[in-house]
């Protein structure tokens, strides 16, 4: 049943409702439609409210994760307030202040293989605000699948990307990115870090793509894919063109269900404790303190970038940042043991590979990094 | 010599810059030269066959080389070269893929 408008909602919707690209009849479509969130972080932030604000009639949450006091330099659904809520939770209630006319649903899970063609089905658009490889090929599948519009976006540093994916009408995810990188190779926001306002600009740019695609209305970037540098403060746009060989929309698509993404990524799994090197070469840092009281010159390389040696730093240890360990490998002596860390250990579970295949044996990971360092060890030290 | 943007993922490797500039009549050259200013981009980029990742694109104004030439496609002095890596950030704060 097509719902009309109430003389309030008239009122809450007057701006939309002056321009003829909206109008009533536009407004009134809003309100019949539904959009699907997944994430409720950077992206899903801005996304999520905005949708609301614009009186999209019913909202999907898809999160699983807490609200923690690191996520709020960007993700402003929340707020200090809500840190160790629901993330699901925390954006309903904010969602439902700032529009009560909407319908919010919220998904307290991971979006799997196993649940995504459930939550999916009933919402007219996906929007993708996750911040992972698996999670991203999952929800590419999954519109393609269902016949939906997929808005995307995706961010690095300064760095953001948005297109519409709309296999019926133009190429998907897949058309354009094959095949993920190999984990390790691009490191993630929270080891590379993010500029803030980031996400709040792409996600804008996303909730404005979801809004046309739904009333219909002006130009979607449907085979375009918008490229931003914040940085250099540059727009560029590129065609994107149906992939012929595309695994999942191309005429001879080989993927017809939904496939293993964890696996396909060469990720592991949502829970797994995926900063450690494997178990032969951790040292956790109660073993460290130990080890350290019995061999104070044990050398200690620290892989991460110079300017985090600020936030915080194990006095005595010598910095070969990642990207460099290939190169100044030669500074370092194969026969002398060594304790490699990070941040969290997965940097140094990378440096330990590389130094491995060059044939350095005597090494051992810090599992959880420094962050492990300053919580067990020192604790004058903060986390980041 | 063609202007080729590098996005920030990929700065690292190209000594923090982001336009490099680079000759060649096609995409093949183009990115010996820059793989010869910037060698450790290459890994990036190429795998050991040397072929374009699959992560990876390049395109020469709004066209995808892989709907072009490929790395054959030629290359003009004003074209602008973007490289286009995937990235996955976005804010679904699983377990924290890499960290």
């Amino acid at each position: 049943m097509i719902e009309e408008l109430t003389h309030e909602q008239i009122l809450r919707y007057s701006r939309h409702l002056l321009m003829p690209e909206v109008g009533l009849q536009g407004q009134i479509k809003l309100k019949n439609s539904s959009a699907l969130v997944i994430g409720t972080g950077g992206l899903g932030s801005p996304v999520a409210l905005y949708l609301a604000a614009a009186g999209i009639g019913r909202i999907g949450l898809v999160d699983y994760d807490i609200v923690d006091s690191s996520n709020l330099q960007r993700q402003v659904i929340h707020g200090t307030s809500t840190v160790g809520k629901l993330k699901v939770e925390s954006a309903r209630d904010r969602l439902t202040d700032l529009n009560p006319d909407i319908q919010v649903d919220i998904y307290n899970e991971p979006f799997t293989s196993e649940n995504a063609m459930r939550i999916a089905k009933d919402y007219d658009i996906l929007i993708d605000g996750t911040d992972n490889f698996p999670t991203r090929y999952l929800t590419n599948d999954v519109a393609v699948f269902l016949g939906k519009p997929n808005i995307y976006g995706s961010i690095f540093r300064f760095d953001g990307q948005v297109s519409v994916f709309y296999a019926k009408d133009g190429p998907c995810y897949r058309c354009l990115f094959p095949e993920p990188p190999p984990p390790g190779l691009v490191p993630s926001c929270a080891e590379g870090g993010v500029l803030g306002v980031l996400p709040g600009t792409v996600g804008t740019l996303q909730a404005t793509e979801a809004i046309k695609v739904l009333l219909g209305i002006g130009t979607p970037l449907i085979g375009r894919l918008l490229l931003y540098n914040a940085l250099d403060m540059s727009f560029d746009f590129v065609t994107l063109k149906k992939n012929p060989n595309c695994r999942v929309c191309g005429p001879n698509a080989d993927i017809k269900e939904l496939i293993d993404y964890e696996e396909f990524c060469g990720v592991p799994g949502h829970h797994a404790d995926d900063t450690s090197a494997g178990a032969n070469w951790d040292i956790t840092a109660q073993e460290l303190k130990e080890r350290l009281t019995r061999d104070p010159n044990l050398l200690l390389l620290d892989v991460r970038e110079p300017h985090e040696l600020q936030i915080s730093a194990i006095k005595g240890a010598k910095n070969i940042p990642l990207g460099e360990v290939a190169q100044r490998m030669s500074e370092l002596d194969s026969a002398e043991e060594m304790v490699v860390f990070c941040k969290r250990g997965s940097r140094s579970a990378r440096a330990i590979e590389i130094l491995s295949s060059a044939g350095f044996k005597k090494m051992k990971n810090l599992k959880g990094g420094i962050n492990a360092w300053a919580e067990e060890v020192d604790k004058s030290l903060p986390l980041y | 010599m063609t202007t080729l943007r590098i996005p920030t993922p990929l700065r690292t490797y190209t000594g923090g810059n982001s336009e490099v500039t680079v000759t060649g009549g096609k995409m093949s050259e183009a990115m010996n030269d820059l793989t010869t200013q910037f060698p450790a981009i290459r890994p990036h980029l190429f795998n050991e066959a040397g072929e374009l990742r699959p992560f990876v694109n390049l395109f020469v104004g709004e066209s995808n080389i892989r709907d072009l030439q490929g790395l054959e496609t030629p290359i003009k002095g004003d074209d602008k070269i973007l490289l286009i890596p995937s990235i996955a950030g976005g804010g679904f704060d699983t377990a924290a893929m890499v960290e």
